[in-house]
């Protein structure tokens, strides 16, 4: 029985990636800060795909913990997707540096620290999968969320040298990145978006699952994303200064 | 801020739209704001489903809870959409009780709007399977209802249009099927006497509407193609299905071109197709697939956009069955005349109602499309006073115009006020509907 570990498990990214590996039958277990909110969740899953799931509390910021953490979970999953993610406020974030700080630990040195624990552990073991949900705004720095964006580029970064890192070493655990575009899920629902450019959370789910199937380790959630990001990091800086994007 | 609209496009609104998480999250979004409306997945037609200051978007609270397969009682979220419903529990053999004509709508909008389908006159609308709800009111306090607990509250909620709160999730039964597929019989009428005999002599089918050719005039006024259906068993079956009598393919839908202009159904298409349509659907028997029978507008997401950027008007009324063919008629040729054409117009026998905001009355109910013009408008006022004068009444769910006069077509409505005002005094929950409506 393959398990999965999905962390920031109340995100709709989150459940409809749960959901997806359900459906495979994968065994389930979601971690968030409330487990008890999670509630609802463990049960759709059995009530669904007749798998078994369970719920359990995890800080990404409790980045001491992290190891006794996944120690705790009795086996060390086949995979673990980590989903967790904060946009935050950017003009909040550009003035208040206990913001800003929320902002970074939570996309950038949290989710990197968690995945640091996850790779040793499971190259000890010799197999497994983590994927990390980063975002395309971590590809270009813009004036909008460039707070936000700079912790994915970190996480980003930290994804592709993990990567490389255990792929010289000839280990069989492997590293995907997630790049997703806007998605409309609970935390985009005020926002109007272009609808050629938003997925739904489900998307996610089926270009991870995808990607999983074919190998591929680095991926945009709409291909247009990947056009888009060229033209956006293939601008010179004396334009790119005076674009808004 | 983001546009919103129902299904029809018309009319149009800048909202703030909130998605709350959880019961926490719910709790304050609704005693943070000082009006505000739940929305499901938006497929009403007109504007119930629209609040500027506070639109609670609930699609993503879409946890099926518990199940139990020797009763079928389902307890979910009410943002489960009812496709997702039918993909967990029809190859388990149990299907709903009672289906509007798209799956694409959450068990929230179903109960708000005490949706019926093509067996209300046997099986009566979705509110009569439900055997309790959790409400969230506007003071944020939970509150069980059903037929034992809060009464009057549960009765209220059913058909109520999200004025009374937030349906947090609820309890219904699914029925036991056989099978994936439905036995459909196909026959045409020539003219409306005939349509509405067929409908009564066909009374014991389980399933059964009529597409009415609105553009046919004179002599075949009200010639239409009634479909009826059998949940089918498996002896009914083809050889080759009976041994998976669950299984169903799973359809493609298709997305039409992007930009479609607003001159792509008008009468003359709208004419073709209607000849076309009664043409090619012959009288007789055959096994369809559940979803060809339920659901064959979903096999084009956002069909909706053939009318063109202005959108469209839906119009949906039932008559009491003393005064139906009369008034029937009259509204008819009434379309007729205008010329403008209804692309999809059903009529359908429906059995006694539930009362309160609830739709449904036992008569016929008549269901046009239009697109959204000021002639169209014109066209509906009219048709409007025929249904007042023949004691019918508009189904909110569709209604996009109407003006408040028409909620006399409701006998409860006074009592339905009532009980609104007691359960949210400052009248929190409030949709531009029930604004425009004085509900
Ligand atoms: C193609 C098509 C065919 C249809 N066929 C039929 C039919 O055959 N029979 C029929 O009866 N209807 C039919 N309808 C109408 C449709 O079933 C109803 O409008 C239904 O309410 C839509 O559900 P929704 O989830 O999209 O709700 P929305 O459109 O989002 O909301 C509808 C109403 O329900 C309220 N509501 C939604 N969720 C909640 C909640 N959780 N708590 C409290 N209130 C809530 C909203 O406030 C609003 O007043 C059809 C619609 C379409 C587009
Ligand atoms: N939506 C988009 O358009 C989009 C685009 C690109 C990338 N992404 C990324 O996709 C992921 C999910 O996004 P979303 O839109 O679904 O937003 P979301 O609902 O805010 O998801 C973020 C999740 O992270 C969790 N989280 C935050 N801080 C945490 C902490 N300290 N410890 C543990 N968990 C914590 C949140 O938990 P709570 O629910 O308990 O708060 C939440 O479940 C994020 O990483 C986001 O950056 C989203």
């Amino acid at each position: 029985m393959t398990t999965v570990l999905v962390v920031g498990a109340r995100s709709d990214i989150a459940r409809a990636i749960a959901r997806s590996y359900a459906g495979s039958g994968c065994e389930l277990i979601l971690a968030a800060r409330s487990p008890d909110a999670l509630a609802g969740d463990v049960a759709d899953l059995k009530l669904r795909y007749g798998t078994a799931a369970r719920a359990v509390a995890f800080d990404v910021l409790d980045t001491a913990q992290h190891g006794a953490f996944l120690d705790s979970l009795g086996e060390l999953p086949d995979t673990m997707v980590c989903v967790v993610g904060l946009m935050g406020d950017q003009t909040q974030s550009e003035h208040d540096v206990a913001a800003a700080d929320l902002v970074m630990r939570t996309n950038y040195t949290g989710p990197a620290l968690l995945f640091a624990e996850a790779a040793n552990r499971m190259v000890a073991r010799g197999f497994g999968q983590l994927v990390g949900v980063s975002s395309v705004a971590g590809e270009r720095g813009r004036a909008r969320n460039y707070v936000y964006g700079s912790a994915k580029a970190g996480f980003t970064a930290y994804l592709s040298g993990l990567r490389q890192r255990l792929a010289q070493a000839g280990s069989k655990v492997r590293v995907m990145t997630v790049l997703p575009g806007f998605v409309r899920t609970s935390a985009l629902a005020d926002m109007e978006t272009p609808g050629l450019l938003t997925a739904e959370p489900e998307e996610v789910a089926a270009a991870i699952r995808k990607a999983e199937a074919k190998g591929r380790e680095r991926i945009y959630v709409r291909p247009i994303w990947r056009l888009v990001m060229a033209v956006i990091r293939s601008l010179p800086e004396p334009v790119f200064k005076k674009v808004k994007l | 801020m983001r546009t919103l609209s129902g299904w029809g496009r018309f009319p149009r609104a800048e909202c703030r739209v909130v998605a709350p998480k959880g019961e926490v999250e719910l709790r304050s979004a609704i005693t943070s704001a000082s009006s505000a409306i739940a929305r499901g997945n938006g497929r009403s037609y007109g504007d119930p489903a629209l609040n500027r200051e506070t639109t609670l978007l609930l699609r993503h609270a879409d946890r099926i809870l518990d199940f139990d397969p020797a009763t079928g009682r389902l307890e979910a979220e009410s943002g489960v959409m009812l496709a997702d419903i039918i993909a967990t529990f029809l190859p388990r053999g149990w299907f709903v009780p009672v289906t509007p004509g798209t799956k694409f709508v959450t068990l929230g909008g179903m109960i708000a709007a005490d949706v019926h389908g093509k067996n209300h006159h046997k099986a009566g609308s979705f509110g009569d399977y439900v055997e309790s709800l959790e409400l969230m009111l506007a003071d944020g306090r939970v509150v069980r209802c059903s037929a034992g607990e809060n009464p009057e509250l549960f009765a209220a909620t059913i058909g109520g249009m999200g004025l009374t709160g937030v349906i947090r999730s609820a309890v219904f039964r699914l029925i036991r099927v056989e099978s994936a597929f439905i036995r459909q019989e196909i026959l045409r009428t020539r003219d409306l006497a005939q349509t509405m005999e067929a409908f009564e002599a066909l009374r014991d089918r389980s399933y059964s509407a009529a597409w009415i050719d609105c553009l046919a005039r004179g002599r075949n006024l009200g010639r239409s193609i009634l479909f009826c259906g059998e949940h089918a068993r498996v002896e009914e079956l083809p050889a080759r299905q009976r041994s998976n009598p669950l299984a169903f393919a799973k359809r493609n839908a298709r997305r039409l071109p992007p930009g479609i202009p607003g001159f792509a159904l008008n009468s003359w298409t709208v004419k073709a197709f209607n000849q076309v349509y009664y043409a090619a659907n012959r009288s007789g028997v055959k096994i369809v697939d559940y979803d060809r029978f339920f659901y064959p507008l979903d096999a084009i997401l956002e069909w909706n956009r053939l009318y063109g950027p202005r959108g469209l008007l839906q119009y949906q009324c039932v008559l009491p069955k003393r005064k139906a063919a009369a008034g029937l008629t009259m509204m008819l040729e009434a379309v007729g005349r205008a010329g403008t054409g209804s692309f999809l117009s059903v009529l359908k026998l429906l059995g006694p109602g539930r009362g309160m905001l609830s739709f449904p009355m036992e008569g016929y109910t008549l269901a046009l499309d239009f697109p959204a013009n000021p002639r169209t408008l014109g066209l509906l006022s009219w048709l409007d006073a025929i249904v007042a004068a023949h004691g019918g009444r508009v189904y909110l769910a569709k209604d996009a115009r109407m003006k408040p006069e028409m909620m006399d077509g409701y006998p409860e409505f006074a009592a339905f006020r009532k009980l609104r005002r007691a359960a949210d005094p400052s009248g929190k929950f409030s949709s531009l509907q029930s604004q425009r409506l004085q509900l």
